[in-house]
């Protein structure tokens, strides 16, 4: 009907990422400020050296406890009068944690900066952790727990990392505590996690949005200035794998229609030098809609309405991970299209035009992902988080773009490894078990959720 | 804050909304054709939302999977959605790439039937059966999003019948009603075009002109059925679902007037005061004091035409019993409906909304949607800029009413999500080893 050619696009107009300042009080604490000004609101998110990785052995889930505690009451207000004067304002303040850092955060309207900040420098430093509200908020995480057992897609996740990790390894067990280690934890457990680890050195404090410079610096100095206190060392976590031979695990989940099937291995550090290859490596096998995983299992085979894959960056080495969720009956099939399309990553080169659909995607994109004062403050904590230098979004578009065919080849036989291949499935093991151990993949259990 | 607009028409009555902000190097598309599942006829449940589907399977110069693939190597984000009364087409890509996605959107609605094959809609039919089964069959309470508006629109309202539909109807589509469907709505007199972001208004003229300018009028679609609803459910309404869910879930339905209306706003607002964020009743009473909730919200499904629904949606803490956890939600609706609110109450949810409501905004592609929104239901985008001011007129006379009127036991449909044996869920609440595997070889 169009008459009309497809048209080429015209120049780019140019992008940077959002200017930033970075500063240092006399106390340690760091200060990083993106002033932005096209609508009026300010993101503050302080980002906290007290992720998971942190917690003493035995208090598996204290820095996920820890961080939800935070706006549980201060000397001044007790929770319920802190969250009714935040939400005055429309705005609230939410805590929580991952497993390389903890995070406070709020995003207000620029006219109630002023009075919320007060508040939320309270909340990061002077919590009051009330018993009652830490129990409260311990048996709000074990129903969690309950709700992930019937809950196939988080339940893989979980048994996933279970699966792969060595026994001692603190990623085995997830990131907010098992329903075991969570009933143990005390509020003394939480203060003590607190007073060690939520340190001005250990912090760094992000504002984005429309605030001047001068005027974010003085706001802090006047309410976190005499903040004091000495940080803990850096802890980590082993990111061994439990095994380095092919295995399966089922986690029965009778008569389920589909089966939620994780493949993948222990993966990379954050900071590996190879982190773009592996990026663009990563959108040709299964991280783009028009990946060849999710290519081939979607709109080939018609077996799924999606599949993907993953690097879940960390410090230390995250899951890799190819999810996808399959009626039970192709479960196999599906497996064994994707250790193909896998395999096949690591064979042969990529074309020359999957490769600039990625890049061209993660170029492209770039600006568009940072529209909200909230995703610009998260793209700072990433900085601070795995230690990135200041200038990492300014060449990150350029770098993304050097990627070569034989960058993303060298990535692919470097970093995946279909010889120690794990595999989860939750589904119905009657119906799958069969085909399953004719395909001889590997030696297969079964688990309960 | 103004969000600006500039509206204008095409001949074969494309309605196209302008809205400028240069501060990415970005620009949203967005296109609203009013078609929705509201729209099909017996027999065809699920027709709509997979008709959205084959509109990413390729047009007459657009391969099959190629608009994925075009959006995204011009670096850009795009997808679909359908709703009970329309559905939704969007991308946001680089402002230098606004004109691929243009004429991908026009080349799709001008000849999307020549690329139209068999294979095409039987893998289609499968993708969308796994989705089903994805976000529906497989996921605890996932049924909620068809059993409850099928508890509270009357069959053969509109609104009753399932989004996703039944595997039955969605194999019995074929080919015919694909043209069928098409012809009848996708045309440019049923949609709503917005453009937002980084853009030169003469040039987004010019580019909408040249590429969907050629498109012809549709023929009239069919009337929908008389939407309108009295006032309540006029008794209360009840089904029990037992699940594979671990706690009890409820989900409670109330009868409330149309998106846009006057009273919606009230409506909305005694939502909030029930169920937005922790200083909401129900959080405060039911998670916090009391502990008998893990979670508790409450939203509405912003629908203008006939009737809305208020939805309250409560978890129970492991423990807590159906009927303990009902006997606590309806304690804490009686307790609005018969005491009112308070000033406070209505200034927290006010300034809530209205910080939300900057926020979403500073998305160039929630710009767009919300454009095409306002422009699709009462034909005027400039809505969008009065929305706060409408929220700040309601009084807390305007939500007592509401409350008295609208949350009473005539009005009242209650979807209660439970275990589905009670015994095996008590002995798995309390069960640690689920370690005990055999391994087996192959």
């Amino acid at each position: 009907m169009t008459a009309n050619p497809r048209p080429q696009p015209g120049p780019a107009r140019e992008y940077r990422f959002p200017a930033f300042e970075r500063r240092t009080l006399t106390n340690g604490l760091t200060l990083l400020i993106a002033p932005t000004h096209s609508l009026p609101v300010v993101t503050v998110l302080a980002i906290v050296d007290a992720g998971a990785v942190a917690e003493p052995p035995g208090q598996e889930g204290v820095a996920q406890l820890t961080a939800r505690a935070l706006n549980e009451g201060t000397p001044k207000y007790d929770g319920e009068a802190l969250t009714d004067y935040l939400e005055q304002l429309g705005t609230s303040i939410g805590g929580g944690a991952d497993w390389d850092s903890a995070s406070l955060a709020m995003t207000v309207l620029h006219d109630n900066l002023d009075n919320a900040f007060a508040h939320f420098a309270e909340v990061l430093i002077t919590p009051t952790f009330p018993e009652a509200a830490i129990e409260r908020l311990k048996g709000e995480r074990v129903a969690e727990l309950m709700q992930i057992e019937s809950e196939p897609r988080e339940l893989a996740d979980e048994k996933f990392d279970e699966y792969i990790y060595e026994t001692a390894s603190r990623f085995r067990l997830p990131l907010g505590g098992s329903k075991q280690s969570v009933e143990r934890l005390t509020r003394s457990e939480v203060v003590a996690f607190h007073a060690a680890r939520f340190r001005p050195a250990a912090t760094t404090l992000i504002i984005v949005g429309d605030v001047d410079s001068s005027v974010a610096v003085s706001m802090v100095e006047g309410v976190l200035g005499a903040w004091s206190g000495d940080s803990a060392p850096r802890a980590s976590a082993s990111d061994r794998p439990v095994r380095t031979s092919r295995a399966v695990r089922i986690v029965r989940k009778e008569g389920a229609p589909q089966s939620e099937v994780r493949i993948g291995h222990v993966g990379v550090p954050r900071t590996h030098p190879d982190y773009f290859s592996i990026t663009v490596m990563n959108a040709v096998m299964g991280g783009l809609f028009s990946s060849r995983i999710n290519l081939n299992l979607r709109e080939v085979h018609g077996y799924t309405y999606g599949a993907s894959s993953a690097f879940d960056w960390r410090r230390e080495a995250g899951p890799f991970v190819v999810g996808t969720a399959v009626a039970s009956d192709v479960t196999v099939p599906a497996i064994e299209e994707t250790l193909k399309e896998i395999d096949r990553m690591r064979s042969e080169p990529i074309s020359e035009s999957e490769l600039s659909l990625a890049t061209s995607y993660l170029e492209g994109v770039f600006p568009i992902r940072y529209e909200t004062t909230a995703a610009i403050a998260a793209a700072l904590a990433t900085l601070t988080v795995y230690g990135l230098p200041v200038d990492w979004y300014d060449t990150y578009r350029a770098r993304m773009g050097a990627v070569s065919v034989a960058d993303v080849l060298a990535a692919a036989r470097a970093h995946v490894h279909p010889e120690s291949m794990q595999i989860v499935i939750v589904g119905d093991a009657g119906a799958i078990r069969e085909p399953l151990e004719a395909l001889a993949f590997g030696p297969v259990d079964f688990v309960s959720p | 804050m103004r969000i600006p607009i500039e509206t204008f028409r095409l001949e074969n009555g494309l309605f196209v909304t302008l809205s400028e902000d240069h501060t990415a190097p970005i620009v949203a598309v967005n296109l609203w054709y009013h078609v929705g599942s509201a729209n099909e006829r017996p027999g065809r449940t699920g027709f709509a939302h997979l008709f959205e589907h084959m509109l990413f399977q390729g047009s007459e110069h657009v391969e099959a999977n190629e608009h994925f693939e075009l959006v995204q190597r011009a670096g850009g984000t795009l997808n679909g959605s359908t709703w009970l009364d329309r559905t939704n087409y969007f991308e946001t890509v680089p402002s230098n790439q606004l004109a691929i996605a243009l004429w991908l959107e026009a080349d799709r609605m001008g000849a999307l039937l020549p690329a139209m094959t068999q294979q095409k809609l039987d893998t289609q039919r499968d993708v969308v059966s796994n989705e089903r089964r994805w976000s529906v069959d497989n996921q605890p309470y996932g049924t909620w999003w068809e059993k409850l508006p099928a508890l509270t629109y009357p069959d053969p309202h509109p609104f009753h019948h399932s989004l996703i539909g039944s595997f039955g109807d969605l194999n019995a589509a074929s080919l015919e009603d694909i043209a069928h469907f098409f012809a009848t709505y996708y045309t440019p007199d049923n949609a709503v075009l917005s453009i937002a972001g980084d853009f030169d208004p003469h040039e987004a003229r010019e580019l909408a002109q040249s590429y969907f300018g050629s498109i012809p009028r549709g023929k009239g679609k069919p009337p929908l059925p008389d939407m309108s609803l009295p006032e309540t459910f006029g008794g209360t309404l009840r089904e029990v679902v037992k699940d594979d869910v671990s706690l009890p879930r409820l989900y409670l339905g109330f009868r409330v007037p149309p998106f846009g209306s006057r009273d919606y706003y009230a409506a909305s607002i005694a939502g909030a005061i029930l169920g937005m964020r922790k200083g909401s009743r129900l959080q405060r009473t039911l998670v916090r004091e009391r502990e008998v909730a893990t979670d508790a919200t409450a939203f509405t499904f912003d629908l203008p035409k006939g009737a809305d629904i208020l939805v309250v949606d409560v978890t129970a803490r492991p423990g807590i019993t159906p009927e303990r956890l009902e006997a606590e939600v309806v304690r804490e609706v009686d307790r609005l409906r018969t005491e009112g609110v308070t000033q406070s109450e209505l200034d927290r949810a006010v300034a809530l909304i209205g910080t939300d409501f900057v926020v979403s905004m500073q998305s160039a592609g929630e710009r767009a949607d919300q454009l095409s929104r306002f422009a699709t239901y009462f034909g005027d985008p400039s809505l969008i800029n009065d929305q706060m001011s409408r929220y700040g007129a309601v009084t807390v006379e305007d939500v007592d009413r509401f409350a008295a009127t609208r949350l009473g036991e005539d009005n009242r449909a209650f979807l209660m999500y439970v275990p589905r044996d009670d015994e095996e869920e008590n002995t798995g609440a309390s069960a640690d080893a689920v370690d005990g595997a055999v391994p087996v070889t192959v």
